[in-house]
């Protein structure tokens, strides 16, 4: 029997693991990760090595149970983009039940393991992210809307909450600062990814911005959420809640993430080929996110 | 040419050495998070 043959007859087969590794959308957890981390390092107070590295695992799992469910619930959906036709559910390699449980059990997992070892403010935030990421972005608003991105987003954006929180047991101003920032994030970053991608978006059925609303719309929208992430994301340093490290990082990061955005905004190409701004703008937003996270930790750590 | 029941025991046996192994460390994790959590300094 060939290794087609066996693909086709993988319902019947025990999922690879590789499969089961690929449902937890990995590439999406390392940003979470990282997020979450940086949230917890910007606190003012570290836990123990182990509960902090326990927390950061359990978003990370956390992570992983919604990219699980996002691909159970999903996987007609992604049956019909050539970019995600051969994850492991429509490829048929696995079957939407295994998912599904896999899913849960990783989800339950993960909150209980965070209430346990950190403290259960922590793993009710982490059970709400869970929640509000599979039931109401996932289930509700993607199929329905679309302003699916910009309330979706919210459930991306709780991971440096829940990192901090897992640390002091409290939420406070600058937690909740970079809980706007990757809110206000979101839109931009998605929406410049669905520019060259949609018609996948639209093949499937999914109303994201340009399918619905148009292309020169869509571009007005990138550039006019990137003005408020901008001012979310230097506004910890007027504030006293970071220093010049985070401040001059976060003023250079955002005047480029701004630039890039007014570059969509004045390109007229609407062939996705040819969507050399949308493209630098997608990348861009991926290092930006990074960056401005990674300057938040230098800033609380190096003297100054 | 692989013999799909080889393979079915094949992914069987790299499933149950994975489990094993995340098993194994959720036990030494478990045993780290109870020294922290009861305030023991090394």
């Amino acid at each position: 029997m060939t290794s087609s043959a066996i693909d086709r007859e993988a319902a019947g087969l025990p999922a690879d693991w590789r499969d089961i590794l690929a449902l937890t959308k990995p590439r999406v957890m390392s940003l979470v990760v990282f997020t979450g981390l940086c949230g917890l390092l910007a606190a003012p107070a570290l836990p123990p090595l182990a509960l902090g590295f326990t927390a950061i695992l359990c978003i990370a799992l956390g992570a992983g149970a919604c990219g699980a469910l996002n691909q159970w619930y999903e996987a007609d959906i992604d049956a019909k983009m050539r970019r995600t036709a051969k994850r492991p559910l429509p490829a048929g390699r696995m079957d939407r039940q295994s998912a599904l449980h896999f899913g849960v059990g990783l989800g339950t997992f993960s909150v209980i393991l965070m209430g346990l070892a950190t403290n259960w403010l922590a793993a009710l935030l982490l059970l709400i992210s869970i929640l509000f990421y599979v039931i109401v972005y996932t289930v509700w608003l993607k199929p329905r809307t679309a302003q699916n991105i910009v309330i979706g987003g919210a459930a991306g954006a709780f991971p440096p909450l829940i990192g901090w929180v897992a640390a002091t047991g409290n939420v406070a101003l600058l937690p909740v600062l970079l809980f706007a920032i990757i809110f206000l994030w979101t839109p931009p970053h998605f929406w410049a990814l669905s520019l060259f991608v949609r018609s996948d978006y639209a093949a499937a059925g999914i109303p994201m911005l340009p399918v619905v609303a148009g292309i020169e719309n869509t571009r007005k929208q990138i550039f006019l959420y990137s003005l408020p992430m901008a001012a979310a994301a230097v506004a910890p340093w007027p504030l006293g809640l970071a220093g010049p490290i985070y401040g001059v990082a976060a003023s250079v990061l955002s005047i480029a993430f701004v630039a890039l955005s007014s570059a969509v905004l004045a390109n007229r190409v609407t062939e996705p080929k040819q969507m050399a701004p949308e493209k630098r703008l997608f990348a861009f937003s991926v290092f930006y996110l990074f960056a401005l996270f990674a300057a938040l930790v230098a800033d609380r750590w190096i003297p100054w | 040419m692989v013999n799909l029941e080889d393979e079915v025991v094949r992914r069987q046996r790299e499933r149950a050495k994975i489990l094993a192994w995340l098993l194994g460390a959720f036990v030494i994790l478990l045993f780290f998070i109870t020294i922290a959590k009861t305030g023991i300094n090394w």
